[in-house]
C-alpha cells in the first residue's frame, strides 16, 4: 500500500492530497495539465520536498514532516521514467543502465541485464549512443534503466507524452509486458485517457491539485459524478477472461468478471483463460427493450439501469448500467429514454456496436 | 637570445600560473556550482565581486592587496601572527594577487557550463541512487568538461599575461617574483630592445596559440540529449 499526503502552496497553484494507492499494479494520476500530477509525483520521489507530507510506500516512510523524517531521493528504492528520457549523454546505452544497476546492492538486485533489455527490446542498441537513438528507443533505454535499480515503486510521468503516434504505439506493448511480467507497483502520470485505459488497474483523478476520485480503473470511468463521464471518450474498460475462439469467423469470446456474460469481439486466437482488457465507450451502447437477433449488432448483454445523467448537450442523457456487476455505460438521446420509459431497476437489453480490444 | 634571467623569469610564469589554475579549478568549482544553483539574493553579490577584476585597473586589485598582505593588512596580521611573516613581495603573495585577478576568467566559463547541464541530469542520477558526490563526479564533471578545459586555458593564459598586480605586490625580485611581463618591461626601461623582442614575441606566440587551440577546438554538444 502506498500511502501519499502532501501540501503545498506555490502562489496561485496549490497542492492538497491525501490518497491511498494499492501497493501493486499500475496506478493512473489523471488529470488536465496544471492539475498536480507531475508535482504529485516529484514529491513521491523527494524532488520536490512539501513543507508537509507525508509517503510511506508499502510499510517504508520515505517523508513524514510531523517526525521530521525525509529520505533524500537517491536513498529511496524508486526509479523514475521522466518525460524525455533523460539520458545522460556521456554514456552509453549500457553505461546508461549500468549507472542505476551499480549503485545497487547485489543482494537487493531483483532485476538484471538481460532480463531488462529483452523485456524493452533494446539488447542491439546497448553499444549505442544516446544521440544515435529514436524518440522512442531513448524512452525504452530511460524505462529499463529505471527498471535496473529494482524499484519498489516506478514512477512514470507522461513517459509517452513527448512522442508521436507512432513511436508511442512502438512503447506501449513494452509498457503492457512491464505490467503482466514484473511485480513493481507503477504509478503512472497521463492526461491521456487512452493510455490509462490501456495500463491502468486503478485511477486517481486529480483537479486544480485535489484528488476529485481515486479507485479501481473499472468502477471509476463508469461514475457517472466524475467529469470523466461528460467526455466525448466516456465509456467504461472491461477486464475479461477469453474462453474460447471461433476460427471459422474468426471471433473471440470472452468472460465477463465474476459472471456468465460473454462478449464476442474480432481477435487473433488467444489462449482461454488468458485476460484481455477492453474498453467500451459510452456512444456505442445502445438499449432496446427487447432482444432482438435480427441485428448485425454481435454483442446484447441483459442490464439493468442504475442512474442517469444530463449529457454533454441537452439532446442526451448518459445511462449507467449493470450488466450482473460489470459496470457499463450508455450515451443515448434523451428522446429515446423518454420512449423506453428508462428508470432505475429497468431491465433491457444493451446492444454493443464497438468494442475497442485495449491489450 | 635569451638571457639566464629570460629563462628564469619564463619559469616563473609557467609556475605562477600553473599553480594559479589549480588553485583556481579546486575554489572556482563550488563558486560557479553554487551560482549556477542557488536562489539566495546573494548570487547577485558574489557574482559582481567575482566579476571585479574584469573591470578594475589591476593597479586598484594590486593597491588593496598591497594593504591586506602588507604589515598592518589583516591578512598580514594574520600571517605574522603565524610566524610565516608578510607576503607582499614573495611568491605566495603572486599566487594570491593572481588567483584573485584570474577568477572570473575560471568561475564564468565553469559557471556557464553549470547552468547548461541544468538540474535534470542532476535529478536523473539521484532517482538512479547517486548521492552528492557520486554525483558530482560522474555526471557533473564529465558533463562540463568542456567548461573546464575552457576554464584552465583561461585562466593559466590570463595568469601568464598579467604585469599590473604583479608590479604593485611582488614588486620586481629576480628569481622570486620577476615573472616575464615584468622582465620584458625591465628590458624596455634599459633599451634592451632586441631581447624585450624575443621574450614579447615568445608571449605573443604563445597567447596565439593557446587561443587558437581554445577557439578552434570542435565545440562539443552541451552535452546533454
Amino acid at each position: 500500500m502506498i500511502q501519499a499526503r502532501f501540501q503545498l502552496d506555490h502562489g496561485p497553484f496549490s497542492l492538497d492530497l491525501d490518497v491511498q494507492l494499492p501497493g501493486r499494479g499500475v496506478t493512473a494520476l489523471y488529470g488536465e495539465s496544471g492539475s498536480g500530477k507531475t508535482t504529485c509525483l516529484r514529491c513521491i520521489a523527494g524532488l520536490d520536498r512539501p513543507a508537509r507530507g507525508l509517503v510511506e510506500v508499502n510499510g517504508e516512510v520515505w517523508q513524514d514532516s510531523e517526525r521530521g523524517i525525509f529520505v533524500p531521493p537517491h536513498q529511496r528504492a524508486l526509479g523514475y521514467v521522466f518525460q524525455e528520457a533523460s539520458l545522460f549523454d556521456h554514456l552509453s546505452v549500457r553505461g546508461n543502465l549500468l549507472f542505476g544497476l551499480k549503485r545497487v546492492a547485489m543482494a537487493q538486485r531483483r532485476v538484471d541485464m538481460t532480463q531488462a533489455t529483452e523485456l524493452l527490446g533494446i539488447g542491439h542498441l546497448l553499444d549505442r549512443q544516446p544521440h544515435n537513438l529514436s524518440g522512442g528507443e531513448r524512452q525504452r533505454v530511460g524505462i529499463a534503466r529505471a527498471l535496473l535499480t529494482s524499484p519498489r515503486l516506478l514512477l512514470m510521468d507522461e513517459p509517452l507524452a513527448a512522442l508521436d503516434t507512432r513511436r508511442k504505439n512502438e512503447i506501449l506493448p513494452y509498457l503492457q509486458r512491464l505490467h503482466d511480467e514484473l511485480d513493481i507497483p507503477v504509478l503512472y502520470v497521463s492526461h491521456s485517457q487512452d493510455e490509462v485505459a490501456r495500463l491502468a488497474d486503478h485511477i486517481v483523478l486529480l483537479d486544480a491539485g485535489r484528488a476529485l476520485a481515486s479507485g479501481p480503473i473499472g468502477e471509476t470511468l463508469a461514475r457517472l459524478d466524475l467529469p470523466l463521464a461528460l467526455g466525448d471518450d466516456a465509456g467504461v474498460v472491461i477486464q475479461g477472461k477469453v474462453a474460447g475462439y471461433d476460427t471459422q469467423y474468426q471471433l473471440l469470446t470472452l468472460t465477463l468478471p465474476d459472471s456468465q456474460l460473454r462478449m464476442r469481439v474480432t481477435h487473433t486466437p488467444l489462449a482461454d483463460g488468458l485476460p484481455l482488457r477492453i474498453k467500451v465507450q459510452a456512444r456505442d451502447v445502445s438499449l432496446s427493450l427487447a432482444n432482438d437477433a435480427q441485428t448485425s449488432i454481435l454483442n446484447r448483454l441483459p442490464v439493468t439501469v442504475v442512474s442517469e445523467l444530463a449529457g454533454d448537450n441537452a439532446a442526451h442523457v448518459l445511462i449507467r448500467l449493470d450488466a450482473a456487476g460489470t459496470p457499463l455505460l450508455a450515451r443515448i438521446t434523451r428522446y429515446s429514454r423518454d420512449q423506453l420509459k428508462l428508470h432505475p431497476g429497468q431491465v433491457l437489453w444493451a446492444q454493443i456496436k464497438a468494442v475497442a480490444v485495449l491489450a | 637570445m635569451l638571457t639566464g634571467a629570460d629563462y628564469s623569469a619564463i619559469g616563473l610564469t609557467l609556475k605562477l600560473a600553473s599553480l594559479t589554475t589549480v588553485i583556481l579549478l579546486l575554489i572556482g568549482t563550488p563558486i560557479a556550482l553554487w551560482l549556477s544553483r542557488t536562489r539566495s539574493w546573494l548570487r547577485g553579490p558574489v557574482g559582481a565581486v567575482v566579476a571585479l577584476p574584469l573591470v578594475l585597473p589591476p593597479t586598484v586589485i594590486g593597491f588593496y592587496l598591497l594593504l591586506a598582505l602588507g604589515p598592518n593588512g589583516w591578512i598580514g596580521q594574520f600571517t605574522q601572527a603565524l610566524g610565516l611573516g608578510t607576503l607582499t613581495f614573495s611568491f605566495t603573495g603572486l599566487v594570491i594577487g593572481s588567483v584573485i585577478y584570474s577568477m572570473p576568467f575560471v568561475v564564468q566559463p565553469l559557471q556557464n557550463a553549470f547552468s547548461a547541464i541544468g538540474s535534470r541530469p542532476l535529478e536523473v542520477a539521484a532517482t538512479l541512487r547517486a548521492g552528492p558526490w557520486d554525483t558530482f563526479f560522474s555526471v557533473i564533471l564529465p558533463l562540463a568538461r568542456p567548461g573546464f578545459i575552457t576554464a584552465a586555458i583561461l585562466g593559466f593564459a590570463h595568469t601568464v599575461g598579467e604585469f599590473g598586480v604583479v608590479l604593485m605586490i611582488g614588486g620586481n625580485i629576480p628569481d622570486k617574483t620577476r615573472v616575464v611581463s615584468v622582465q620584458i618591461y625591465d628590458h624596455v626601461e634599459a633599451l634592451e630592445y632586441s631581447q624585450a623582442h624575443w621574450l614579447a614575441a615568445a608571449m605573443l606566440v604563445f597567447s596565439f596559440l593557446v587561443l587558437l587551440a581554445l577557439y578552434s577546438s570542435r565545440r562539443t554538444r552541451a552535452g546533454w540529449s
